[in-house]
């Protein structure tokens, strides 16, 4: 299921403002990178990029090569909505849509792609993806209630429930957390070691902590100076990075320096 | 004055002092006033409209019969051709106006980039100012004088046209843009193509609005006159085809009725009909003002109807699955 990520010099640009450039990284299935540094550095803008969300704003495109276990996901002749379908993301802000019961939150991304399906085949993924988002227990009762009627840390294992519905190869998280309460925020984090098992996930975290308790991999994003395009200045074992890091200004990060 | 201080025991928050709190009271006392005086205006005409006209409206044949053969001073009649005229016309004007404006809307919020998109919101928003009577005037040089059709109730609903897509587009394109764009994205990464968002859950979203502003459209150009006093002629008579002939409307039932105000007074009759048509001595009877009245509140609970259709329909459909 899960699959490689590999990016080789990707430059983003904003019409013609260069947001980030010079990006090469790999990402390895089945392990979970966290994007680190200052708020503006692009960390957010290349995960968006990762699954083509970035060219949905007027005026932004890319440059380099973005690749999915080898295939550029950026060729010519590549549907963006494809790419999508197998590159999922959770968003900062959990987002249920408001018309749909939790039910249907939870198969939206089948139920408005695909063709149609018998409601013994929707159930059986819906209770699959709520069981994978640690929220079948909460919410069994009531699954024909509004998702908007959740608490927020639900709502958001809800996002992630739709987000796993459609089986996606990877995962794309920005920031899941920072609108959560420590306790959802805990419950969230375990279901990410969990879902490892099974996807490559990246996520977006302003959280030190965070990054330090659930990446494997951590890649430190920076501006160089005011005015200038965000880059990626190192990454490497999210141990490494927190412990003995080879460049200066990461150090001076994670030490609280700057930032 | 010692007595409105909080006694000195070292307390940081005293209570609110005066000067603060008399700015308060007259800010309390302002908006009260302005939401009351607001108020009467709207309370005194449903007032005058109800009590002047509730009594022919509560008739059973206001809503069956027509005003043929029906003078001033003749008792009995109805709104009937009133109603079915500004049915018809409104209801054709809605036919053709909402999907255009609706879909001009979408386009405005959710594909318009550039100078296409730009013009179009200019120009929307210059059919937002234009009168009924130039609207009706265009539609007359177009049809009659240039095309020499005749007129009919049809070309009044393609001059409500082209009052109503204007409202209706402003309304849509408002409620589309209060749709948080994070739904949209949402979507777009669940690998859901943008055309399958807009129908499947911007839209829904956003669907409460868009009947409101449909509905506050059809109340905007049912209650227009300029239109058909160019554009049809006012029957008495009810007439089905809104292409051909003269046909009733209750915006022009009602000038009618207000005409006749004058010219029954004005006889020299000293007799009148009663109820059952039988000639009683007497000072004329006229019916006119009873039936301008109806008529103004029969096209009131028209619009008002509408709109408490489209709320529940809004709400209905708000919760669905």
């Amino acid at each position: 299921m899960a699959k490689r990520i590999e990016t080789k010099n990707v430059d983003i640009y904003y019409g013609k403002f260069l947001a980030v450039s010079e990006v090469s990284l790999t990402v390895a299935p089945r392990s979970i990178t966290a994007f680190i540094g200052p708020s503006g550095c692009g960390k957010s803008t290349v995960l968006r990029t990762l699954n083509r969300m970035h060219e949905v704003v007027s005026g932004a495109r890319v440059e380099g090569k973005v690749m999915l276990d080898g295939e550029d996901i950026y060729a010519s002749g590549v549907d963006p909505v494809d790419v999508r379908r197998t590159i999922g993301m959770v968003f900062q802000r959990p987002n249920p849509f408001p018309t749909m019961s939790i039910y249907d939150n939870v198969i939206a991304g089948l139920k408005l792609n695909t063709r149609r399906m018998k409601r013994s085949e929707t159930d059986t993924i819906v209770e699959k993806s709520l069981r994978g988002a640690n929220l079948w227990n909460e919410v069994r009762d009531r699954l024909d209630k509004p998702g908007a009627g959740l608490s927020g840390g639900q709502q958001q294992r809800l996002c992630i429930a739709r987000a796993i519905a459609v089986e996606p190869q990877v995962l794309l998280m920005d920031e899941p957390c920072s609108a959560l309460d420590p306790i959802s925020t805990l419950a969230i984090e375990d279901l990410i070691q969990k879902l490892k098992e099974t996807y490559t996930i990246v996520i977006v975290t302003h959280n030190m902590q965070q990054a330090a308790r659930v990446s494997d991999k951590t890649a430190f994003f920076n501006l160089a100076a005011v005015g200038k395009p965000g880059q990626l200045v190192e990454m490497d074992d999210t141990e490494k990075i927190f412990a003995n890091p080879s460049d200066r200004r990461t150090e001076d990060y994670i030490s609280g320096r700057f930032g | 004055m010692s007595t409105m201080t909080a006694p000195s025991t070292g307390l940081t928050f005293t209570k609110a002092r005066g000067v603060r709190k008399i700015k308060n009271n007259v800010a309390a006392v302002l908006m009260t006033l302005s939401f009351v005086i607001a108020l009467v205006p709207l309370v005194w005409l449903l007032y005058t409209v109800i009590s002047k006209g509730a009594g022919v409206v509560v008739k059973s044949s206001w809503w069956t019969e027509d005003q043929s053969g029906i003078a001033a001073d003749t008792p009995g009649g109805g709104a009937f051709h009133a109603i079915v005229g500004t049915a018809e016309q409104v209801a054709l004007c809605a036919v053709i106006s909402v999907p255009i404006a609706l879909l001009v809307g979408i386009y405005l919020v959710e594909y318009g980039r550039g100078i296409f998109a730009r013009v179009t919101t200019f120009m929307v928003d210059i059919m937002t100012g234009i009168p009924s009577i130039v609207a009706a005037l265009f539609i007359y040089a177009l049809f009659v004088t240039t095309l020499g059709g005749n007129r009919a109730g049809w070309l009044v609903s393609l001059a409500l046209v082209i009052l109503m897509v204007p409202v209706i587009v402003r309304t849509t394109e408002e409620m589309l843009r209060l749709v948080p764009n994070e739904l949209r994205e949402a979507s777009y990464a669940l690998g859901v193509p943008k055309w399958k968002t807009i129908v499947r859950v911007v839209i829904p979203t956003a669907l409460s609005g868009l009947i409101t502003g449909v509905v506050l459209g059809i109340a905007r150009v049912a209650g227009e006159t300029a239109p058909l006093l160019i554009l049809v002629g006012y029957a008495r008579t009810t007439n089905w085809n809104m292409f051909s002939n003269f046909q009733g409307a209750l915006p022009l039932m009602i000038k009618d009725q207000f005409t006749n105000i004058n010219t029954a007074s004005s006889g020299t009759v000293t007799y009148h009909l009663d109820a059952n048509g039988n000639r009683v001595a007497g000072a004329v009877a006229n019916y006119a003002p009873d039936r301008l009245w109806g008529a103004a509140l029969t096209l009131i609970i028209i619009v008002m109807g509408l709109n408490l259709v489209a709320r529940l329909v809004g709400r209905r459909s708000n919760i669905s699955s």
